[in-house]
């Protein structure tokens, strides 16, 4: 344990920014806690910083959280960032436009069709031919983050149970989750980090008995989610956790600059998907909710009722793949479409036959052309453009700048974590410390997207 | 050939280039690109490679920018025109309309100037500042280093970008965190990737990256670094030393 005059967190509090300069602080690290508080009582101070994480099971990742407290009570907070910090932006300047999609689909990995959906929207919109994708391949994107929507918010009240201790909530939760990473890895292949939503449309088409598939999921998730309200919305112990707890006025949300359930707990019916339609969002029928309390458990109502309208417009989709059965789903234009129409061989090897035997066999022009596309890619005509969806916890943006290359110049991506974060303070200063970890699940940060 | 014509405007082969329109003035040359196909020196035998070619970003639009964009900078202008006559001059550089997307290119000076007047008045409202982004152009001299700013109208449906650049010698801009408190932890992630260094920001520490960590990852002078790989007896290349073709 040692004295010190060095301030114990990164940023000044919000008020008094420099009133408390010269305060003392002990730091502790490891030991026992009877030794620990022995040891202030002897020097007199009351001031006590705990370091909760980075490495804690309920800040949903490496979220490190620095709390003074005084008893029972957090009289500041501030949240510590950067330790999953990847550089994936970086990356992704030095890989081809296609290729980008493989490196931001793992930025939120609970999320990961939103970040592809928007990295492609914006790319096509750089291309010019955001009118030209086809329309099945929008109604594919709008099925998979739809059903990525639920499937995240799943998690979020999943989690957001578990560590208050209600471990049902969680096993439901993911059980409910894991019939929509079925139909993630029947449509891809894959459960997470897809890689699916590519610049002009999908790679590939959904698998034959897709819509019946998805309808039976659709019923076991509304019967786990029925599940999950029951457990979660007039249980007493539930309510006397959440509700009041993690406020934030719509003043304080528009000023940190909050988006998503967090926003719409404040009152204010803001969605990306309304606001700035993608995809054919306008053509869906669904609805925003809102909710007045402004606190954790509204949150959690917003978020269960999001699910539902989320599968409303499912259902919406899969009309409508059944109405464009066969249609293309990449753009019609060679040079930005895959060259081959791939799928998963007897060899577990993606290759196409046909498209195999044609540039090996048959045409010389076929496989330059194969090997330019995909080993160089296509050319993106220099400019910078803005792009925005509504992921599962708030406006997910892409700032992408071209230099009329082969590889991104810059790409930016605006997440909805990283930006809630900033709230922390704000949710947790003058609460308990039992409250923080349902203030912070009710932000439902994931540090993947946070850190990038 | 006039005298007027820079460098730039004439080809090796002597072309001289088709001139902009009146008061055309480019803002950003990108890169300057040599030969075609991203081989330099002997390697290219086809011929292209005395190629040279500069890549710009779009130039300024001209009136009508179409759609509510004439609205806007019409207000803009008048909004900070009322607070010091001249002050939309000084403070606006240029207005660019591109792929559907009004950009304003403001004087780092006045950025908060813009921000304030953007954010107050009734008719236009940009009350939600989706954050900071950083660009760095190392071949547009004098302004290297760009803060671009995303601002959102939710009052009317409307979304604009800010782009203040400043070069990389003195980098410094104002900060927005008084008028956008949302902008803290983004000006703090420029700041440590970019080493762009926001004036009067409340705590301009390292975010994302460790507090000693020397220098600013997303700069294009910093390397991505990796390791080769050896797969099945082959050595595959860090990615930055693989072949580019831009």
């Amino acid at each position: 344990m040692s004295t010190s005059t060095q301030r114990p967190y990164a940023t000044p509090p919000a008020s008094s920014p420099y009133a408390e300069q010269d305060t003392p602080t002990f730091e502790a690290y490891g030991g026992d806690w009877s030794e620990i508080a022995e040891e202030a009582a002897r020097l007199g101070e009351e001031r006590i910083v705990v370091n909760m994480g980075p490495q804690h099971p309920s800040t949903h990742g490496v979220l490190r959280l620095m709390l003074e407290i005084d008893g029972e009570t957090v009289t500041e907070a501030r949240a510590g960032i950067g330790y999953l910090h990847t550089g994936i932006e970086k990356n992704m300047e030095f890989r081809t436009w296609t290729q980008g999609v493989t490196f931001c689909t793992r930025m939120d990995y609970l999320a990961p069709f939103f970040q592809e959906a928007a990295f492609c929207l914006g790319v096509e919109k750089l291309l010019d031919i955001t009118d030209d994708v086809p329309e099945r391949a929008s109604v594919i994107r709008v099925l998979l983050m739809e059903l990525n929507r639920v499937s995240s918010h799943l998690i979020a009240l999943g989690t957001g149970g578990n560590e208050m201790g209600a471990t049902t909530i969680m096993t439901t939760a993911f059980t409910a989750r894991e019939e929509i990473l079925k139909i993630f890895e029947a449509i891809t292949g894959l459960r997470m980090n897809h890689g699916f939503i590519r610049p002009g449309g999908v790679p590939q088409d959904t698998p034959p008995g897709i819509v019946d598939d998805v309808r039976k999921a659709l019923k076991l998730v509304r019967h786990y989610l029925g599940q999950l309200s029951d457990l979660m919305l007039a249980n007493p112990i539930f309510k006397g956790r959440l509700v009041g707890v993690g406020h934030l006025s719509l003043a304080a949300c528009m000023g940190l600059g909050m988006t998503g359930p967090v926003l719409r707990s404040a009152g204010l019916p803001y969605d990306v998907r309304k606001a700035k339609p993608y995809s054919g969002y306008e053509t869906y029928d669904f609805e925003v909710p809102v909710l007045q309390g402004a606190d954790s458990y509204d949150r959690v109502v917003l978020r269960i009722e999001e699910c539902y309208q989320s599968m409303k417009i499912v259902e919406q989709t899969l009309e409508r793949l059944e109405a464009t059965a066969g249609q293309p789903v990449m753009v019609a234009d060679k040079k930005i479409a895959w060259p081959a129409q791939l799928a998963v061989g007897a060899d577990g090897q993606g290759n196409s036959f046909e498209h195999i035997r044609e540039i090996m066999g048959t045409s010389m022009e076929s496989l330059i052309h194969h090997f330019k596309l995909v080993t160089e890619g296509f050319r993106v005509p220099a400019g910078q453009v803005w792009q925005s969806v509504e992921a599962p916890r708030g406006e997910l943006g892409v700032h992408l700048v071209s230099d009329g290359g082969t590889r991104p110049y810059r790409a930016h991506f605006r997440d909805p974590s990283f930006n809630n974060l900033q709230a922390v303070s704000m949710m947790c200063e003058g609460g308990q410390l039992a409250d923080v970890v349902v203030a912070v699940a009710s932000l439902d940060p994931v540090l993947g997207g946070v850190d990038r | 050939m006039s005298d007027d014509l820079t460098e730039r405007d004439v080809t090796p082969g002597g072309d001289v280039a088709v001139p902009g329109p009146e008061g055309h003035r480019r803002l950003e040359v990108v890169e300057v690109r040599e030969g075609m196909f991203g081989t330099h020196g002997t390697g290219d035998t086809s011929g292209f490679g005395g190629l040279v070619r500069p890549v710009e970003m779009p130039s300024p639009s001209e009136r009508p920018y179409g759609g509510w964009f004439d609205e806007v900078v019409d207000v803009l202008i008048e909004v900070l025109d009322a607070q010091e006559p001249g002050l939309a001059a000084r403070a606006i550089e240029a207005v660019v309309v591109d792929r559907g997307e009004l950009t304003l290119h403001v004087v780092r000076e006045h950025v908060r100037d813009v921000c304030q007047a953007l954010r107050d008045d009734q008719d236009l409202r940009f009350e939600l500042s989706l954050g900071v982004s950083g660009v760095h152009f190392p071949h547009a001299v004098d302004r290297e280093l760009h803060a671009v700013y995303h601002l959102t109208s939710i009052t009317h449906g409307r979304s604009l970008r800010l782009d203040v650049a400043v070069p990389d010698a003195d980098p410094h801009i104002p900060s927005t965190v008084a008028v956008y408190p949302t902008n803290d932890w983004h000006e703090r992630e420029t700041w440590d990737f970019f080493g762009i260094i926001f004036d009067g920001h409340p705590a301009l520490a390292r975010i994302e990256m460790p507090d000693d960590w020397p220098g600013h990852p997303q700069r294009k002078d910093y390397p991505l670094g990796g390791i080769e790989v050896e797969y099945k007896g082959a050595t595959i290349p860090a990615p930055d030393t693989r072949r580019s073709y831009s």
